[in-house]
């Protein structure tokens, strides 16, 4: 034992006990804010449950049927696919403005190569798929390297990639009849499976498949924790030898590969393909998934899973609105609600580790 | 002391940074076994020249040397692959991340087999048992759940899990920056006992703090840093505490002896 300076001596008769815990002294809501921020998918799992049976009883068996309800797994697959690839950027601290026209150019590259210039379709889409990966990179070369932050050179790469869009595709739409014809497998993910009245399509079962793999990645590898440091806490990160900057290019990169999926997936929803979706705040909608889904903004919390509740959620309230027969801006105006209060619940559940 | 070699040796390290210089041709020595304490003003380099050795900062000029050997750290990696484990002044803890997986941060531990090889699974169970292990031996097991995240922990016990990293993984040095900085008088207490621990299981162990008081309790001996290089090294048990802050601080010149140490 050290020797102990003089006012120091007092020690020996003090409680043994090093920073103990007072567990007995916790209230009911202290618990739950314990039990939430251990638990980061439980918010937006319980809100869309809620969602689920407000609707529900307002609307009656019409909004409960299977086939309403997979109705809504089909419109949101795409933000769902764009969601997690928003998620995984968000959860280094980062944001990525362009994911959405990522998506768009890697759908108008995959359908150019397979009706344009008639190459085979199992060409075709990699060559979509290492668009939306490059520009990932280019993303995370300026991020990481470069040190500029992420939500200027997203800014920066949206506008140059949707002029590239409209410049290279000279803004003409190829049509749904024309990709049947030529490139089929385009189509893929639109592909529909019935069991009963449920419709589900290959691009809904894509998305929950890709969204529980990234979370196996997350959550049980190394490279996933190294995600979640690298968000929480570069410099402590860097210090205790994660190599960030790798971290950082191999997360954007990963982000634009997934959108240049969803391109994929999102050509098989709406059959035609067209150079004008780069209109479509599909951004906003990631980012809106990803919030809702209680992923911080500040980086390093939340789960994958709340994600894609958080899209669900869009999904069940624009659904249960538009079968009420509301006008469809109140479905805007509660999104705007459920964003506000999934990052108040963040900040709240936050002060836990004060 | 002067028969044994030094077991880690630095001779002229130069790092500036734009015009200012906070490495000047800085020397260091730690001998095997011993508690070296660092001390200098604010501004003298000393955190300078503890990155350069953590390898958290790259000099522009000089050599370390571990074992008799050139080192060249790129990284702090390659200084904790090389046995030299850092215990930094902000701890360098991921706040949202659970105790054990901070303790495995950069070195995790993958399944044997299948699951780890194809999937890259981590073995979360046999890294939480070498963290109870580790942080039982230290003493420091009042931690309940180590799933925990580190942010639910009070300052001392999140010291006490950095100090445990550092005493886990270290084979040839332990750094620690101001590890009693920011805690109570029983914590501090604490991290000392600690510091002798790690002492005791024959582990050297650089000692950045300026807590005077602490400092000549434990170091056996004492660099004093000044105007970003060694000014001299004393023994502690032959200097005053005031004589020590007087050479820190330009108020007095060292002795001759002491130079050549």
């Amino acid at each position: 034992m050290a020797e102990a300076q003089e006012f120091e001596k007092v020690l020996s008769g003090s409680d043994t006990s090093v920073a103990a815990f007072e567990d007995h002294g916790a209230s009911f809501v202290t618990r739950i804010q314990h039990f939430l921020h251990s638990t980061p998918a439980a918010v937006p799992l319980i809100v869309l449950l809620l969602a689920i049976v407000v609707f529900g009883l307002s609307i009656g068996g019409r909004f409960f049927s299977s086939y309403t309800l997979t109705l809504i797994l089909q419109q949101i697959a795409v933000v769902g696919i764009l969601g997690a690839a928003q998620t995984l950027v968000i959860l280094t601290a980062g944001i990525d403005l362009s994911i959405g026209v990522v998506m768009v150019i890697s759908a108008v590259v995959m359908g150019n190569f397979a009706v344009g210039y008639g190459w085979p379709t199992i060409i075709a889409v990699p060559v979509g798929l290492v668009v939306g990966a490059l520009c990932g990179l280019l993303n995370g070369a300026l991020v990481a390297y470069v040190k500029l932050p992420p939500f200027i050179v997203t800014l920066g790469t949206w506008n140059i990639i949707m002029a590239t869009n409209f410049i290279y595709s000279a803004n003409e739409t190829i049509r749904d009849a024309d990709v049947a014809a030529q490139a089929p497998l385009l189509h893929l993910f639109g592909t529909s499976i019935k069991v009963g009245n449920a419709v589900l399509t290959l691009g809904v079962i894509a998305m929950v498949v890709l969204v529980l793999i990234l979370w196996y990645v997350l959550n049980h590898t190394a490279w996933g924790r190294h995600v979640y440091a690298v968000g929480d806490d570069p410099e402590a990160a860097k210090l205790s030898g994660i190599e960030t900057k790798k971290v950082l290019m191999a997360v954007y990169a990963l982000a634009g590969l997934i959108a240049a999926f969803a391109a994929w997936v999102a050509i098989g929803r709406n059959g035609s393909i067209s150079p004008s979706w780069a209109v479509t705040d599909y951004n906003l909608q990631a980012i809106t998934a990803t919030v809702i889904g209680g992923i911080s903004l500040f980086g390093g919390r939340g789960s994958i899973l709340g994600t894609l509740f958080g899209a669900m959620i869009v999904g069940v309230v624009s659904m249960g609105l538009n079968m009420l027969g509301a006008d469809p801006q109140w479905k805007v105006l509660l999104t705007g609600v459920l964003i506000i209060g999934a990052v108040a619940i963040d900040q709240w559940i936050r002060k836990v580790s004060v | 002391m002067t028969t044994t070699q030094p077991l880690l040796t630095a001779r002229g390290l130069t790092k500036r940074y734009g015009r200012v210089t906070a490495l000047d041709n800085a020397d260091f020595d730690l001998y095997p076994g011993e508690i070296l304490a660092v001390i200098g003003d604010n501004g003298a380099g000393k955190s300078s020249l503890i990155k350069a050795i953590s390898g958290a900062v790259h000099p522009d000029e000089g050599e370390i040397r571990l074992n008799g050997e050139v080192i060249n750290f790129r990284s702090p990696m390659e200084a904790r692959d090389a046995g030299i484990e850092t215990v930094y002044q902000n701890l360098a803890l991921s706040p949202a991340l659970s105790i054990a997986d901070n303790m495995f941060l950069g070195r995790e531990i993958r399944k044997p087999g299948f699951l780890g090889r194809w999937f890259r699974m981590l073995d979360r169970p046999a890294m939480e048992k070498r963290a109870r292990e580790k942080l039982t031996e230290l003493g420091l097991m009042t931690i309940q759940n180590i799933g925990q995240a580190v942010e639910t922990l009070s300052g001392g016990q999140r010291q006490g899990v950095a100090v445990a990293r550092a005493a886990a993984f270290g084979s040839k040095v332990v750094i620690m920056d101001e590890p009693t900085a920011a805690l109570g008088v029983k914590e501090s207490r604490r991290v000392l006992e600690l510091i002798l621990d790690v002492k005791r299981r024959g582990l050297p162990i650089v000692l950045i703090s300026h807590n005077m008081p602490h400092v000549f309790e434990v170091a056996d001996r004492i660099h004093i840093h000044r105007l970003g290089r060694r000014l001299c090294v004393v023994d502690p048990k032959l200097i005053s505490m005031s004589d020590a802050v007087a050479l820190m601080t330009g108020a007095k010149k060292p002795p001759e002896e002491a130079l050549a140490a």
